[in-house]
């Protein structure tokens, strides 16, 4: 444990965090925008510095790790000075169209500008302006608001894995795009919409949609995929909004799966809400009423040993009540299914479904094994998790098939069942790496 | 003035081949193996007793710079970096090193790379060098030829291999850990330090990084004892270096002269004196374009060297001395320097990036009468708001020399931009600092 003082309140930190993080301890605020606790370290916003004692200039207090006895200030005029010089800095070009930006209500700019920095601009010159770079449809870009503080770079590289993302040119001229202008090949891009200080990355479908301010917010849990991410729904009126991500670091850390994000677009837009009628073979739009008494007069004649009711697997749990109420006690048929195919797990035991290691122990285990499934589709938070771990721990990741690009190393056994029953036997070399490792995972789809 | 029996790089003006036979002939790779026979103690310890201070711009201390560098050999191996990234403008010394006396360099990467316990060794020219790196590469062909690096490089035991990795043209990849970068294959942007590159470098390995004449001098300052070097020049800036005179001056050249030698001297006997006579002199910028310019007046007495320079609120950086006459307009000139700067921003950091074009746009204004007389005092400001906010001393460059011209040049500027529109005295705003945050006690 290292001992130092912030703004005269003594702290201990471990070894190796940062100032920054020491003055959170004690309460102290520091201003960032490239800063992310998730994210590498970069150090370029220079918005963070600090007083260190015995040191000629401000430290980047994000980036300097702590050290025994130093004594940081955060409250001088020369930490005073220095923040609103970066301040000054960022504003210099950076457009003043907080009224037609959606980031506005939610801006880090606005908000630390406000807060340590100047009323108003010195900045004579012309503004420097971008072309708009193209990112596909779910990310809208407004580079001419730009800070450059590269969080969306190092979340593509670092988190994501799909290094598509990057700076071009320099000093000035240095413009953030996906060099192509294609949009970014990953299941966890909108997530750089939340992690963009300004508002150059903004989303595109919640467009001029709503500000933030007007927005009710409901802290819920996503049932899109098998994960649980944490969500919070912003809703206008009766309209979802949108879907941002809540911080859980035992299941999605702060992200949330472009399907988890933009699925609340089905709830507005082209949905089933009149039953349709197959004549010869072709569906005609049809009344309530008329459906009705169709269903009727077709159940009553039937026997009700021979009705039998089938639910797909994405309803929710009050449906599926009062389908089994409606089965049990008005028809007297017991014949409720549930279950789609291919599933033969028995579901009498909590341990044949549950996902027993949990997402965070991911990154403690040794050794992976990935059976008939391909997380980076079916549960992109976990496979971000896998991610994480593999960079940190360099384990190794066995897939039974060859599922396409995981965003880190796997080696393959092409399918091959036969394989599993070697592996069961004790006749594969698998079995020695699942024996060999102290907290293997066997994932299975 | 240096005799000739002193001047370590005889050849700096080509007159007697740069070839390995002519190099030995003036010394080089005499006795390489009974000077790395007395060890890496014995070298590090000549080389601190020598007092050489970094030739690159900084003027570290070489042998400390040395004596960080882990004692064993870890897990991780060492490597020394030679930087031929000479861009600053005014500067053209490592050039003639590489070409002219390319020996003298690729001997002193071995006795340095053996000191550092680095077996193998980079020298990143400029991509503009070109011509100059494929002279080095013959020479460092003609080395591993007759052994004298390589696998048991001069009878020595010891291993090294040096490649030469070209840069593409950025001035920022001078800088020390952008120039790893750019070895790595990266983007050349500097890094963050703490952790510096003589623990975690390249590739995440103890490096150890010299300029060209830093390294070239090494074997010279072995053979003659470090304190042959100490001799010369005065105490904490010894030894002889290479200045670079261009400029307004009647014979712009490269010489090779003692420490501290006085700044008229150099101009008036090796470069052939100002165009138009030493009264017709306006300033002088000592040490390439990002050191502060020294006026007239102090270039009269003032001695060459980084504790002088120190003194007069400038530097000694790469001795690249730029003479600038009376027929020259200043302000034009710092503006042309300020868009270099611009230019050559790597666009990492805030302060660097919006700042360096800030600067360039207001000093072009500037020279042409445009500004209003309060913008003077804002440029001071603004460079006070680059300098040492920055992740690297690029921030210090870009700054330095608009920071020179205020000090000296200010009244030239409020002449020539009249315009006031606050009317009449300040009214004494205090612009930066406001003083809400500083009641809350944990603002």
């Amino acid at each position: 444990m290292l001992k130092l003082k912030v703004n005269n309140i003594e702290v201990e930190v471990e070894e190796g965090l940062t100032i920054l993080q020491a003055c959170e301890k004690v309460g102290v605020e520091i201003p960032r925008f490239c800063y992310h606790e998730k994210l590498s370290i970069a150090g370029n916003c220079r918005m963070c510095l600090v007083e260190v004692e015995k040191s000629a200039k401000p430290v980047a207090s994000c980036a300097m790790p702590a050290a025994e006895g130093m004594n940081v200030k955060t409250n001088t005029e020369f930490v005073e000075k220095a923040r609103k010089g970066v301040m000054e800095f960022l504003l210099a070009n950076h457009p003043l169209d907080c009224p037609v930006c959606d980031q506005g209500g939610e801006c880090d700019l606005q908000d630390q500008s406000m807060f340590y920095g100047v009323d108003k601009s010195r900045y004579k010159e012309n503004k420097r302006a971008v072309p708009e770079k193209n990112m596909g449809p779910l990310i809208k870009t407004q580079m001419t608001r730009c800070i450059h503080c590269t969080r969306c770079v190092r979340f593509a590289t670092e988190v994501a894995g799909v290094p598509e993302i990057g700076a071009i040119g320099r000093g000035e001229d240095m413009q953030i795009t996906t060099y192509l202008e294609q949009s970014m090949q990953s299941e966890l891009s909108a997530n750089v919409v939340d992690l963009c200080p300004v508002g150059a990355l903004t989303s595109k479908p919640y467009v001029f949609e709503a500000r933030p301010w007007e927005l009710k917010k409901t802290e819920t849990v996503d049932v899109m995929d098998a994960i649980g991410s944490n969500i919070r729904v912003d809703t206008y009126g009766w309209e979802v909004k949108r879907v941002l991500p809540r911080v859980n670091e035992d299941i999605n850390e702060e992200w949330i799966s472009d399907k988890t994000r933009y699925a609340c677009d089905g709830l507005l837009n082209q949905r089933l809400d009149t039953p349709y009628i197959k004549y010869n073979g072709k569906f005609e739009k049809a009344s309530w009423n008329e459906v009705f008494n169709i269903i009727k007069s077709k159940l009553k004649n039937i026997d009700k040993e021979k009705i039998c009711g089938i639910s797909g697997d994405l309803t929710n749990m009050e449906t599926l009540y009062i389908f089994k109420e409606f089965f049990n006690k008005t028809l007297g048929s017991n014949n409720v299914e549930s279950r789609c195919d291919h599933t033969y797990l028995n579901p009498e035991k909590r341990e044949n479904y549950l996902f027993n290691s949990t997402i965070n122990g991911i990154e403690e285990a040794d050794f992976i094994f990935l059976i008939g499934s391909n997380p980076r589709y079916e549960a992109t938070i976990l496979n971000a998790r896998i991610r994480k771990a593999y960079i940190q721990n360099k384990m190794k990741i066995i897939s039974l098939n060859e599922v396409g690009d995981l965003t880190y190393p796997y080696e393959s056994l092409n399918g091959n069942i036969d394989n599993i029953k070697d592996i069961t036997e004790d006749n594969h070399e698998i079995s020695n790496l699942i024996k060999k490792a102290k907290k293997p995972r066997i994932i299975i789809c | 003035m240096l005799k000739d029996v002193d001047r370590i790089f005889q050849n700096l003006y080509n007159d007697k081949g740069s070839d390995l036979e002519s190099s030995k002939k003036r010394g080089d790779w005499v006795n390489t193996n009974e000077l790395i026979e007395k060890g890496k103690n014995w070298i590090i310890d000549e080389i601190k007793a020598s007092e050489l201070r970094g030739r690159g711009g900084a003027g570290f201390p070489t042998g400390l710079k040395w004596s960080f560098a882990p004692k064993e050999i870890g897990s991780r191996p060492h490597y020394l970096v030679i930087n031929a990234d000479e861009s600053e403008p005014g500067t053209c010394k490592d050039r003639d090193i590489l070409r002219f006396e390319p020996h003298k360099l690729i001997e002193g990467c071995l006795l340095a790379s053996y000191a550092v316990n680095a077996h193998i060794c980079y020298i990143y020219i400029r991509g503009e060098y070109y011509v100059d790196g494929q002279k080095l590469q013959a020479a460092i062909d003609e080395a591993y030829k007759y052994n004298l690096i390589g696998k048991n490089a001069s009878g020595t035991k010891w291993d090294l291999d040096i490649y030469i990795h070209y840069g593409a043209g950025a001035y920022i990849c001078g800088e020390e850990t952008a120039l790893l970068e750019s070895i790595e294959g990266n983007k050349g942007q500097p890094r963050l330090k703490p952790p510096f590159p003589a623990l975690i470098g390249l590739y995440g390995c103890p490096t150890i990084i010299n300029n060209v004449e830093t390294i070239a001098v090494v074997p010279t300052i072995l053979r003659r004892g470090g304190k042959w070097f100490a001799t010369l020049g005065k105490a904490k800036n010894t030894g002889t270096k290479i200045f670079c005179i261009s400029g307004n001056v009647n014979n712009p050249c490269n010489v090779e002269e003692e420490m501290s030698i006085p700044l008229k001297e150099l101009i008036e006997v090796h470069a052939g004196g100002v165009v138009g006579g030493w009264e017709n002199l306006q300033a002088v910028i000592p040490g390439g374009s990002s050191m502060p310019l020294i006026p007239k007046k102090t270039c009269e007495t003032l001695k060459m060297d980084f504790d002088a320079l120190m003194a007069e609120k400038s530097g000694l950086g790469t001795a690249g001395i730029v003479v600038i006459n009376k027929d020259q307009d200043i302000i034009k000139c710092m503006a042309r320097i300020a868009r270099f700067y611009k230019h050559e921003s790597c666009g990492q950091c805030t302060p660097c990036r919006e700042g360096s074009g800030w600067m360039w746009r207001m000093l072009e204004r500037m020279a042409i009468g445009e500004a209003s007389r309060e913008e003077v005092d804002m440029l001071g400001d603004v460079t006070k708001q680059i300098a040492g906010h920055t992740i690297c001393a690029f921030g210090e460059g870009s700054s330095w020399p608009v920071q020179g011209l205020l000090r000296h040049f200010k009244k030239e500027i409020e002449k020539r931009n009249k315009f006031n529109p606050t009317f009449g005295k300040d009214k004494n705003i205090p612009y930066l600092v406001d003083q809400h945050l500083l009641d809350k006690k944990d603002a």
